[in-house]
């Protein structure tokens, strides 16, 4: 029996309804399985974002469907994608969108806390643990105004991994980024994939580090033009 | 919620000037409703209670209400009848059988009566002749009746049987007359008597009305004055339960024909400014509450338009519409309950300044201070008030807020 894809699109369209609607997403078919870490690239404007937003239940698709591990999400309420989204997808996006008024600690711990299921000390104990496994033990007591811009990024990839999704989606993670950081943000991505076994699929327009990805997913005008 | 709740908070603490503009609002229209509510009760109460203590209950005049009917028009219901130059029949003024009916009234149970003649006399001072309102009464009945006995600030009551044409003035008229216990004056009725009088005693009820206008006598002295003889023009009752004073008036007044007034009646004018004044107070705090309203939510508005960056963060972690709704409400019902707390305090301590102020007025009552009526239910009743009008100021930006789409947010701060 093969091994069921962890992320699907099947005929996936999305069409801005309006006097002119726009077509974003055209027709869009795609299997990616667990441990792939995969780009999708293309020109600005050709839907690679939309997408992804797309593939990460945060916008509904005008014809197709998306499956998580299997799961059709066609017909499920918008509490149940949000469910979803907590417990089996990691958004990370170009900006760091971490909430300003909590902690370092805090901003990871917040998903967790939504999930439930655990006591407070325990989520804070995970929360420290994720942070330090990225490198920023000396940021766990900080506001997020007093960090980096790379070490805020990172943040946002420990918040995505909070409650240990098997998939990442990440939004131009290194878009705001210098080459360093942006090199830093990147291993990262790739370590969740080699050696957690993690599914990483990344929107970029670098094409150096869609390079060394295992995948690119080539997105022109809404179109997958090559794989 | 846990969650909810503190993000809520966060929000709040960042805009701390807005939130504490806000809070001050609830605040302040919580404490002002709990210490005018203390002022206005306070005085209605007390005003209540001095006439409930002071006066009848139950006051029968020797008076219809509506005038008797012509024969003819009783005998003719339908007829087209029209009477001109009709006179008044010239009945003699008083209650009839006044005996008879105040020994049937004090068969009621819980209810004491007394007879008393009124009527206008001048009283002459030295110099100073003031028209005053003479009560002919019998004290053994009437400090069953009235509290006269408790108010009196000099002499007895029982002073009236031992001395000869004895007279108990209010404070009020005494100090017009320049009078004191002791003094003799001159009475001039009506009817055209003329007896010399003893001062026996002075009375301060606070009712300014009865105050300044007001004297007692022997009934049988005043009828002597008035030329009345045997006749009295009003019988009082006062009951155990004040209650009854309404139901128990109009089966008397039934009974009788006589125009028969409940306390109630006899202070409807003063018991309907309470009323209006009651309405004042609801709507004066009621705006001050309508306006904090719109100050929470404008600050939950502007929070909303702030913070659409972390909705969208929000709602891609996991978070529903209900969680984000669910935020903002906090945000409007901690205000609320925050204001509410803060405005107990605050209409605490209005109450207690309020409480320590000395003054003298002389309004329906002499007074030398504000009447209080500390009530808890006013407290509940502005708290809970003030929170729904805050969550519900909340609730606007909140279903906005839940209504966000994620994606446009994140596509346009890209």
């Amino acid at each position: 029996m093969p091994e069921v894809p962890v992320l699907q699109a099947r005929g996936l369209t999305r069409i801005l309804p309006g006097t002119v609607p726009v077509t974003l997403v055209r027709d869009i078919d795609l299997s990616i399985g667990a441990s792939e870490f995969v780009a999708i690239t293309g020109p600005s404007g050709s839907g690679k974002s939309s997408l992804l937003y797309l593939l990460g239940l945060l916008d509904r698709p005008t014809e197709g469907e998306v499956l998580i591990e299997g799961q059709a999400t066609g017909d499920l309420s918008d509490g149940d994608l949000a469910k979803l989204r907590l417990t089996k997808l990691g958004f990370v996006f170009q900006f760091h969108f971490l909430l300003p008024e909590f902690g370092v600690l805090q901003n990871v711990m917040l998903p967790m806390r939504k999930a439930g299921g655990r006591d407070l000390g325990e989520i804070r104990a995970r929360a420290e643990q994720i942070l330090i496994q990225l490198g920023l033990e000396d940021c766990l007591a900080k506001m997020t105004d007093q960090i980096s811009g790379g070490q805020r990024q990172r943040v946002a990839v420990a918040r995505a991994l909070a409650n240990d999704p098997r998939i990442i989606l990440a939004d131009e993670p290194t878009g705001n980024l210098d080459t360093k950081n942006a090199g830093i943000v990147f291993d990262i991505l790739r370590n969740l994939v080699r050696e957690e076994g993690r599914t990483v699929v990344a929107v970029t327009h670098d094409a150096n580090l869609a390079a060394r990805t295992d995948r690119r997913i080539h997105v022109v005008d809404g179109r997958i033009v090559a794989v | 919620m846990r969650l909810q709740l503190d993000i809520a908070l966060a929000h709040l603490r960042m805009r701390k000037r807005q939130s504490i503009v806000s809070l001050l609002g609830v605040s302040l229209g919580v404490g002002f409703f709990i210490a005018i509510a203390a002022m206005m009760q306070g005085f209605q109460q007390y005003f209540v209670a001095k006439v409930i203590d002071v006066s009848p209950h139950i006051i029968m005049k020797d008076e219809f209400r509506a005038p008797p009917g012509q024969a003819v028009t009783i005998a003719y219901p339908d007829g087209a009848v029209r009477l001109e130059g009709v006179k008044p029949e010239d009945e003699p003024r008083g209650i009839k059988n006044g005996k008879a009916k105040v020994a049937e009234l004090s068969r009621l149970p819980g209810v004491n009566v007394s007879a008393v003649l009124i009527g206008q006399v001048i009283l002459r001072y030295g110099s100073k002749d003031v028209s005053a309102s003479l009560v002919g009464i019998d004290p053994q009945r009437e400090r069953l009746v009235t509290h006269i006995e408790d108010d009196l600030i000099s002499g007895r009551l029982d002073d009236l049987y031992g001395t000869a044409n004895g007279l108990i003035l209010g404070q009020g008229l005494a100090a017009k007359l320049g009078a004191s216990r002791g003094d003799t004056l001159t009475a001039l009725s009506t009817a055209g008597a003329i007896l010399k009088m003893k001062v026996v005693g002075v009375f301060n009820t606070g009712i300014t009305t009865l105050d300044n206008v007001q004297a007692y006598a022997l009934l049988k002295k005043v009828q002597v004055l008035q030329n009345r003889v045997n006749v009295v023009n009003e019988i009082r009752l006062r009951l155990a339960d004040v209650s009854q004073a309404e139901p128990l008036a109009r089966r008397i007044e039934q009974r009788f024909a006589y125009r028969t007034e409940s306390w109630q009646e006899s202070n409807r004018n003063v018991l309907g400014i309470f009323v209006i004044q009651n309405g004042i107070m609801y709507s004066t705090t009621g705006a001050i509450l309508v306006v904090a309203a719109f100050g929470i939510f404008n600050i939950i508005s502007t929070v909303v338009m702030e913070k659409t960056r972390d909705i969208a963060i929000l709602k891609s972690l996991g978070l529903t519409h209900g969680d984000i709704e669910l935020i903002f409400l906090f945000e409007g019902f901690l205000v609320g309950v925050v204001g509410t707390l803060l405005g107990w305090l605050v209409g605490y301590g209005l109450t207690e300044v309020l409480a320590s102020i000395r003054f003298d007025i002389e309004g329906f009552i002499r007074t030398e201070g504000f009447r209080l009526n500390y009530s808890f239910s006013n407290y509940l009743f502005a708290g809970a008030i003030a929170v729904l009008a805050a969550t519900f100021a909340a609730f606007l930006p909140a279903r906005k807020a839940a209504r966000l789409d994620p994606v446009e947010i994140i596509r346009g701060a890209a």
